[in-house]
This record gives structure tokens, C-alpha cells and sequence, in this order.
């Protein structure tokens, strides 16, 4: 109840609140997110335990489990914020050259001016030229995309257009299971039905199109599927999906007049030996007509993962592709209610324009990426290795994205020992890994999975001797939890 | 309304949905077909429009999002075989009711005509003048150093070591750096905002309240002070029918209150200010307001936008209190909008030696509805639910472009700020230099030449024939009433425009400022206005102010 004990007058204006609000599923994440500053304030404090440090490869975000930012990327940031910077000598030319033309397509010259609709235009000019590079050559026009404060804003508000809040049967959205746990959530917050399609873990999460039927299928009656939600590179699973794949998915959508959203964000993030990242965009428009002029498409990227990892800039985009320009109208309407920050623009920028060879900023750049993906390589290789070799524990092999979703095998007691304690058995395995080992993942049941089946998810984006760390204290951890519950 | 409910299909609530059942599936309202729904449709796909199928003109066709595409058939039965999944007819409806004027069809004219102009065509002005929004660095305003030598610090700590920059922004910088994930500016945050910086938030409300207790829990960092409305008004909205929320708005109101409760499909109930008594706000059309409201809807909230937006008046206190002992009698949520609140009292003293010899008994000192809560007692300051809202964009910072802002509840059910909470969890964080900044409000600047181009528009503006303007007591926008001839009316309404759009668009053609008409914020029926900035330099003003008396004059001799 309220703060306030005079809760006789206190009949508060505000108790009933929004039922999709309230429907929001709250995430058992929270309870280990709670514990875990809980733990960090006793560490300062002193308490002893086997640790001195918690961990934290819950998010994928780089930065925090470790991995420093790009240099060319932040002296641009620090070059447009405070450009004195510029008159020395401390800073390369291409870096001064960089902001000095970024600031200039600022209004007043100042990152501390609002931004156009769709981003500042020159900006959104360079994402269109890289897309037509990363598409070898697949025409992309400018106004077909939209800079936003993060992907996961752009997505919300395409799901927002795409869920008719006043329909019945109610709007249907396709979902993966598993998937990553913002976009179900806000599935949930504006009255969607999300219909899950479920990966074939057995087979590298792969996805397949008899499953997708199934789950239209299974939506008879429910809702009105109108959305096909994908994520390639996978989150929270390793996988990187195939053109043939890709064209089979494309089809379907197309048979069965399906939006397609295409989660792209971590397509910088592939290291599987056969695997390559290619977008949805590309692949439908490798298919030709009909097809490529008329499935409707949304693609989202981000600032956020990748090499340059900056999530807190929130900056991302979305492109849109074969959308009726009568809808096109009121998305733009739409957007026009949140601008992305300046500074997450410039990210962006860089992003889709790093530095070249022969700039004075390329060797510095080139090291700290190759290092940046050396390491990640050496993680997979590792966290393959070391997850497989311990017993109940199996993890497909990792071809993309920020994670691994390793499947554990819990014991009988363990999940009764769960349910005492009122908590799903594999976020009841993270609560204990936190309290003993000071590791903070998140369980495999924020994102969803087949009944009966237990994962951990934990962000590989890491340097390498943390990620020794981490499997270090897993194993160790483990051990001791199947003995406890054997 | 338990049928709504949101679910998320089990495999198990599948094996209970019998055929039978299917069968009975009809397809949502307006959406013509789904693959899922009647099998009889699922024949009806496509047959291919062109035969051809070179990859040269599919890849030429594609991405042709916004060129008119060919109109959709319609198949024998009557739905269409080749229509969009989503069109016009499907889509949410909710969001073809947004309309934000602010950045509306002027500014769209707006960016067109400076491209028109940077491409070498003839105009007779020489640039666009953005006199719509309250941008005030992209209107020559410099940023404070300090804030800038922080962010930079935060941006590239490397410069820590660099011996120009003051060892307070640096000791600043890596306070703030300290509380960041992997010390990265470029990690989340927690949802609800870095932990330090919401301590010195809270620190300097306290300052700002005269001492008032903040408590930093109860403090979210915002993507500017947009977020923070909307998701309140999201948390806030429930009901269907007569039972659907209302929430109650001030006419003139900013659009992004109109927006969102269109979008979130609320029930939105006018009070209208007092234009003749300087935008002030009668208790006696709030209860009017209100009475007509519950007659069709739940009011649930009252919003106040202090000092005013578009119409930049400055609330009394004594106001002030009228308002929270109304909202604890009808038992409203009370949402204070003071993001155009600049924390230097310095800004304000001119005004009221401008304004002394006024007829208002007090001058324009802003006071914040959460202090004069406070001061009422235990009877209203333990009950009355707030929420007050703020930015870094606005006056004393003008940081528009990094979208930092923060909410302060106060007296939130427990559970119910549960629910707040994972709200902002969606959005994961607001932008964390937008937050940086707002750890550093409490180093503020004076902007007093605003007082002085506050004064300068009222009296330019007080000498036109047909524009009437009141004092601007606070905020940085002017919004004067303008009469518009009869003739320029019916132009306009065979335009299909308002009058005022019909105005400002001419106004924009012919001279290059652009305004945002009255229209976009609600005015009282019959009248007109525009709103603009009072931002620019005073040289620049002189002459903007200038070219709208002379439009206007022209306008009004053109139509009558």
C-alpha cells in the first residue's frame, strides 16, 4: 500500500492502472538486479564472501562487462561537444575534420540543437549509402529511414502502428521463442497477442517454416496474426540464419501477408566459421518480383552492439521498405513525437563511416577492433570448450550476436527446491550462481523456452581473462549445485 | 473488459482451441485477409502482377517506400488480392489521431524551402528563420562551458589527464564516470537513472524547494521531458466507456499532451486559460471542466504546464494551492509540466521589476508545485499524488539535442510505482549523456537578455494593428492573438486549413519565419494565434519582429 499511513483519506487517484500495463510481465531479472546491488553495497561494506567482485554479463552491453570504447569514436564525441578541443594538437586531423563537418550539419553549429524528424540528414544520408554497401549494391532511399533513441524505441512504435488497439479478434505478432524479453513486453504493453514460433535448438536454433506454420495455425481463433518477428543474428541464442533460410521466411510472410521485422542489431556480431550475416533486405531483394516490391519490411540496426557497443547513446534506426506511403504519413507523425540525442546521431555516423586506411586515425582503430573481435573469437572458443565439458550443461555452437544460451539440465530437486522458494528453477539456478559465485546472468525463462527446458543467457562480449573468469567461477559453482541437489 | 486481456499463447492453450472454433475465426476489422484466418482466402494470393522477374528492376522497385505505388486490386469476392499487410484501413487507429503541431506540415514547408533555397532558387528571403521551437542553441545561444568540458571528459576520459581542462569538471566527470557501467558513458544505466546522478537531482530540488525532503527514489531520468509524460499518462489510462480516463489539459496546451492521450485513446478534457487576465487559470473552469467530463468519462488527471507553453505566464502561489486543494478534493493525479522552469531566480528578478508597477498584485517568482505542497501540511503534502516533470533542454540549459530530463513522483502507491518502473524498463535507459547533464543543474547561467526580448516582443508586437500580445512572464515563447480578415478565413477554409495554419504558412512563404499557428495547441473557438520564440539574438529579433509586423499588415490589407 502507499507510503502514507493515513490510508483512510488516502483512497489514491492512482491504483487501477492500464491492464496491459499491469499485464506487463514483471521480470524475475528484477529479483536477481535487486540482489545484486544488494550484494555490491555488503561487498563495500566488507562482508566477506568468495568473491570480491560481482560480475555483471546479464545485458548485452559491452562497456560494462569490460570492453572499452572505440578512441576515434569518443574524441569525436569529445571534439562536437567542446570543440576548443580542436585548436590544439591533441587530437588527429581526421578526428577534427569528422566533427567539424558533423557540427556543422547541427543547427547552430551545436550537438546541443533538436535534430530534424528522421535524424539530422546528413546523417541519415551516410546509414542509406552504408546500407547499399552492406546490400552490395541494393538501392536504399534516405527517406525510408528513420534515426530513433534506440532500436527498441523504433520497433515499439512500428509494433504500435502494426497492433490495432481496437480490433477484435486482437492483433497477433509472431514472435521467436526464444526471444529477447523488450520486444514480448512491449508486445504486452500495447495489447498484442504474441503467437511464439519455436527454434529447433537441436539443430543450432534453427529456424523452420513448418514451425511458423504451426504456430499460424495455432492462432486461429485467438488473434489476427498481422507480423513476423525475427532476430538475426539471435538473441538470446547464438545463431546466424541462412539466405535459404531467409528466402524460405521471406515466402512465407509473403503467402501469408505477414509485416516483416527483421531485428537486425547484431549484425557486426557473426564469428561462426560458415556463418555471414546478410539482411532481410538484401535477401528479398535477391528474390526479384513480386516479392521484392511487395512484402513489407522493417529492418532495425543500432549504435549500441557491434564493435562500437555504445547502448547508452541510445541511437538506432530503422529502414521501412514497401510500406504504403499513406501509412508512411502517420509513422512520420509518429516518429515526430521523440527525436534521437545528437550525440547518439554522431555514433551512428561513425558507425557506418569509420575511419579508413591511410587516415591518421586508422591504425589506432583497426587495433582496437581487431582486438575487439580477437577476443570475442577466443571467447567463443572458450565458452564452446568449457560449457560442453561440463557435465548437464550443452550450448550450440555460437555463430553470432552478444550471447550465449546454454541449456542446463537441472535436477528434480533443484526445480522442487525452486518452486519454495517461488522463483522459475533456472532463475533460482542464477540467484544461487550470484550468491555464490558472484556472476549475474539472466535465466533462460525471461525469454521463453520449451516447457521443461532450462537456459542461462550471458553476454560474451567481454576481455578474454574476465570470460576465464566467469567460467571459472561457473564450473566451480556448478559442481558444488549438482552435488547439493544430486 | 476481460476479453482484452494480454496473453501470450502456451502450447497448451493451443491443444484446447478445437476446430470447430477456428472455423468461426473472422478476420479483425479492416484487415481484408490473413493467410491464418478462412483457408478460402489463402487461394486468393497473389497471382504475380509482372511476369518479370530481372533482378535490375526488383531492386530498382524496392525501397520505393514513399513513391505512390500501384493501386491494389480487388479480386472477385471483393478483398483485395495484392493490398498491403498494412494500410491505411488496419493500421492502429489510435496513431492516425496523433497530431503534433510543433513539428507539423509549417516545419515539414520549412525544411523544404531551406533545401529550395541551398539549391540556388530565388526566394524573397534569404534564410529560414525556425522561430517555431525552442531550440536556443541552433538559435545562437552558446552552450555553458562547464557542462560541455564534462561531457567531453565523460566522452574521452583520456583527457582527464589533459591539464587545460579545470580540475572541477574533471573531478565531476569522474564522479559521474564512477557510476557508469564499465565506467563508460556508453554502457544502460539502470532504467530508472544512474544512481549519483539521481542523488544530486534529488540534492538539488532540495536546494531549489527550500529544503524540502527529495528522496532519490523517487527520481526517474528521462529522454527529455517527453518520456516522462508519456509514460505516466500511459501508466495512468484505463477503463473503457464511460469509465475511460480523462485527463484534464490546459487550452492553450503543448501538443504532446493532445498526441499521447489520442494515441493512448484517453479521454481529453479542456480547461481553458484566461486570456484576458494574462493566460491565468480559473479554479471555477477547472470545476466546470471537470463536472461536464464526469458526465462521459473518470477523470483521473490534471495536467499543468507552469510556466505556460505556449502562453508563458507564471503561476501564482497563491494559484497554485487553489489547484492542489482542488485536485485532493476530486481526488485527481496532479501532473506538473515545468520543464520551461529555469532554476536561476536571476532570470526571473527583471520581470517582476518590469512588471512591478503592474497591475498584478505579485510579480512572476516561480515556485514548484511540489514545494508549495509541501507547505500546505500533512493534510495535502501526504496525500496529493504528483508528478512534476523537467529537462535539459529548456531555458537556463538549452541542451535540446541530448534529450535529458527527469520526473519526480511523490506520494505514488508502492505498487503502483512498481508497475512505473517497469514501464521505463521497455525503453531500457534515457540517452546517459542526457543524464551527465542533468547531474550538472544545478550550475546554472543567466539568460538575462530573455527578459529584455520578452519585453522588446510584447511591445513590437502591442504596436501592430490586429496582434495583441500578453506580458511573457516566464519560458521563452510569445503567443499572441492575431485577427484574421474574413476573406483570409474563407480562403482558408477552401484550403481545408485553419485560418491561423493559412496564416503561417503564407507568412512562411513570404518571409521565411516559421511559426507554429494557435491551432496546434487549442485556443478558444474564433480566435487565432501563433506561437513563437522569443530566442533569438536581439538584433535578430528586432528584425524578425519587424518582418512579422510588416507580413502581418500586408496580410491584413491583402484579405480585407
Amino acid at each position: 500500500m502507499g507510503a502514507s499511513s493515513t490510508s483512510e483519506r488516502l483512497t489514491t487517484a492512482l491504483q487501477e492502472i492500464s491492464s496491459n500495463v499491469r499485464n506487463m510481465k514483471q521480470m524475475e531479472y528484477f529479483v536477481l538486479c535487486r540482489r545484486t546491488n544488494q550484494i555490491k553495497e555488503e561487498l563495500r561494506q566488507g562482508v566477506r564472501k568468495s568473491y570480491r567482485e560481482v560480475i555483471d554479463v546479464s545485458w548485452g552491453d559491452p562497456h560494462r562487462a569490460g570492453v572499452k570504447p572505440l578512441s576515434f569514436v569518443r574524441q569525436v564525441l569529445a571534439a562536437c561537444l567542446y570543440p576548443q578541443l580542436m585548436d590544439g594538437d591533441k587530437l588527429m586531423g581526421d578526428v577534427k575534420e569528422r566533427a567539424q563537418r558533423l557540427l556543422r550539419t547541427c543547427a547552430g553549429g551545436s550537438v546541443g540543437s533538436y535534430s530534424d524528424i528522421a535524424g539530422i540528414p546528413q546523417i541519415v544520408q551516410s546509414v542509406s549509402e552504408y546500407i547499399v554497401r552492406r546490400d552490395g549494391g541494393v538501392p536504399c532511399h534516405p527517406k525510408n529511414i528513420y534515426i530513433t533513441p534506440g532500436s527498441q524505441w523504433a520497433l515499439t512504435n512500428i509494433l504500435k502502428v502494426l497492433v490495432n488497439s481496437e480490433a477484435s479478434p486482437r492483433t497477433g505478432v509472431l514472435i521467436p521463442v526464444p526471444c529477447h524479453s523488450t520486444t514480448i513486453i512491449s508486445l504486452t504493453a500495447l495489447g498484442a497477442v504474441a503467437v511464439p514460433y519455436y527454434l529447433r535448438e537441436e539443430r543450432s536454433w534453427a529456424l523452420e517454416v513448418e514451425e511458423l506454420q504451426r504456430a499460424l495455425e495455432s492462432a486461429k481463433g485467438v488473434c489476427n496474426p498481422v507480423a513476423l518477428y525475427i532476430i538475426n543474428p539471435g538473441n538470446p541464442a547464438g545463431y546466424v540464419q541462412s539466405r535459404k533460410c531467409m528466402q524460405e521466411v521471406i515466402r512465407f510472410a509473403a503467402e501469408k501477408k505477414l509485416f516483416l521485422l527483421a531485428d537486425e542489431v547484431y549484425q557486426d556480431c557473426v564469428y561462426g566459421k560458415e556463418s555471414e550475416f546478410v539482411s532481410y533486405k538484401r535477401v528479398l531483394a535477391e528474390i526479384g518480383a513480386p516479392l521484392s516490391d511487395t512484402v513489407e519490411l522493417a529492418s532495425f540496426h543500432t549504435a549500441s552492439k557491434g564493435l562500437m557497443g555504445e547502448c547508452g547513446l541510445r541511437a538506432g534506426y530503422v529502414e521501412l521498405v514497401n510500406l504504403d506511403p499513406a501509412v508512411m504519413k502517420y509513422i512520420h507523425k509518429l516518429f515526430s513525437t521523440n527525436t534521437c540525442p545528437v550525440l547518439g546521431q554522431i555514433a551512428l555516423d561513425v558507425m557506418v563511416n569509420p575511419p579508413q586506411p591511410g587516415d591518421p586515425s586508422y591504425p589506432l582503430y583497426l587495433k582496437e577492433t581487431q582486438h575487439i573481435r580477437a577476443s570475442l573469437a577466443e571467447n567463443v572458443r572458450r565458452v564452446e570448450e568449457v560449457i560442453n565439458s561440463i557435465p548437464s550443461f550443452s550450448c550450440q555452437s555460437l555463430e553470432g550476436g552478444a550471447f550465449a544460451f546454454p541449456r542446463v539440465f537441472l535436477q528434480p530437486k533443484a526445480i522442487e527446491r525452486a518452486k519454495e522458494a517461488g522463483l522459475q528453477p533456472d532463475t533460482f539456478y542464477c540467484m544461487r550462481l550470484l550468491e555464490e559465485a558472484g556472476v549475474l546472468f539472466s535465466p533462460g525463462t525471461e525469454y521463453g523456452q520449451k516447457e521443461g527446458t532450462y537456459h542461462i543467457r550471458f553476454c560474451i562480449m567481454t576481455p578474454t581473462d574476465t570470460m576465464e573468469e566467469i567460467l571459472k567461477r561457473l564450473s566451480t559453482f556448478h559442481k558444488q549445485f549438482m552435488k547439493e541437489f544430486s | 473488459m476481460s476479453a482484452t486481456r494480454v496473453q501470450f499463447i502456451s502450447p497448451r492453450t493451443l491443444r484446447l482451441l478445437s476446430p470447430g472454433r477456428s472455423a468461426l475465426f473472422l478476420p479483425g476489422c479492416g484487415g481484408p485477409h490473413r493467410g491464418g484466418g478462412v483457408p478460402g482466402f489463402r487461394s486468393l494470393t497473389s497471382p504475380p502482377l509482372s511476369s518479370s522477374s530481372s533482378p535490375g528492376r526488383a531492386l530498382s522497385s524496392l525501397s520505393t517506400t514513399r513513391r505512390a505505388l500501384p493501386k491494389t486490386k480487388m479480386s472477385d469476392n471483393g478483398t483485395m488480392s495484392r493490398g498491403k499487410v498494412l494500410t491505411i484501413d488496419n493500421m492502429n487507429p489510435t496513431v492516425k489521431k496523433v497530431e503534433y503541431a510543433v513539428r507539423g506540415p509549417i516545419v515539414q514547408r520549412a525544411v523544404e524551402l531551406e533545401k529550395e533555397l541551398s539549391e540556388g532558387m530565388k526566394k524573397p528571403f534569404a534564410e529560414v528563420i525556425r522561430a517555431n521551437i525552442g531550440d536556443a542553441q541552433a538559435m545562437g545561444q552558446q552552450p555553458i562551458t562547464f557542462f560541455r568540458q564534462v561531457l567531453a571528459l565523460c566522452s574521452y576520459p583520456d583527457l582527464l589527464s589533459d591539464s587545460t581542462f579545470p580540475e572541477d569538471a574533471k573531478s565531476r566527470a569522474c564522479r559521474i564516470l564512477n557510476s557508469c557501467g564499465g565506467n563508460s558513458m556508453g554502457a544502460y544505466s539502470a532504467s530508472q537513472g544512474i544512481g549519483s546522478v539521481r542523488q544530486d537531482v534529488a540534492r538539488f530540488i532540495e536546494r531549489r524547494d527550500g529544503g524540502v525532503p527529495c528522496n532519490p527514489d523517487n527520481i526517474y531520468l528521462t529522454t527529455g521531458a517527453s518520456d516522462g509524460i508519456v509514460t505516466m499518462l500511459k501508466l495512468l489510462v484505463c477503463g473503457e466507456g464511460a469509465t475511460r480516463t480523462g485527463v484534464m489539459i490546459s487550452i492553450p496546451q503543448y501538443p504532446l499532451y493532445s498526441a499521447a492521450l489520442a494515441d493512448l485513446s484517453a479521454v481529453q478534457i479542456n480547461y481553458y486559460l484566461n486570456e484576458e487576465k494574462c493566460w491565468s487559470l480559473d479554479i471555477s473552469e477547472l470545476q466546470r471542466a471537470l463536472d461536464e467530463a464526469r458526465l462521459h468519462c473518470n477523470p483521473r488527471a490534471l495536467c499543468i504546464i507552469n510556466p505556460g507553453n505556449p502562453t508563458g505566464q507564471v503561476q501564482s502561489r497563491e494559484c497554485i494551492e487553489d489547484v492542489i486543494r482542488f485536485a485532493a478534493k476530486e481526488r485527481l493525479f496532479l501532473m506538473a509540466d515545468e520543464i520551461m522552469f529555469t532554476p536561476n531566480i536571476r532570470h526571473c528578478v527583471p520581470y517582476s521589476q518590469v512588471y512591478q508597477d503592474n497591475v498584478y498584485a505579485e510579480g512572476c517568482q516561480f515556485h514548484s508545485f511540489k514545494k508549495v505542497l509541501f507547505e500546505m501540511g500533512p493534510e495535502y503534502s501526504e496525500t496529493v499524488e504528483l508528478a512534476s516533470f523537467h529537462s535539459t533542454s529548456k531555458c537556463y540549459m538549452g541542451e535540446c539535442g541530448f534529450r535529458g530530463g527527469y520526473m519526480e513522483i511523490i506520494n505514488m502507491d508502492d505498487d503502483v510505482k512498481d508497475q512505473l518502473t517497469k514501464l521505463f524498463s521497455v525503453r531500457l535507459c534515457s540517452p546517459v549523456p542526457g543524464q551527465a547533464l542533468m547531474d550538472l543543474v544545478e550550475r546554472t547561467t543567466t539568460l538575462s537578455a530573455l527578459a529584455e526580448k520578452a519585453k522588446l516582443t510584447e511591445q513590437v508586437l502591442n504596436t501592430v494593428e490586429g496582434i495583441r500580445c500578453n506580458p511573457v512572464q516566464g519560458a521563452m515563447y510569445s503567443f499572441p492573438c492575431i485577427t484574421i480578415p474574413e476573406r483570409a478565413i474563407q480562403e482558408a477554409k477552401k484550403l481545408g486549413q485553419q485560418p491561423d495554419m493559412f496564416y503561417c504558412m503564407k507568412m512562411l512563404e513570404e518571409t521565411g519565419i516559421c511559426l507554429v499557428p494557435g491551432s496546434g495547441f487549442g485556443q478558444r473557438e474564433g480566435t487565432y494565434h501563433f506561437r513563437m520564440t522569443i530566442l533569438p539574438p536581439k538584433d535578430k529579433l528586432k528584425i524578425l519582429l519587424n518582418n512579422v509586423k510588416e507580413f502581418h499588415q500586408r496580410f491584413t490589407q491583402q484579405y480585407s
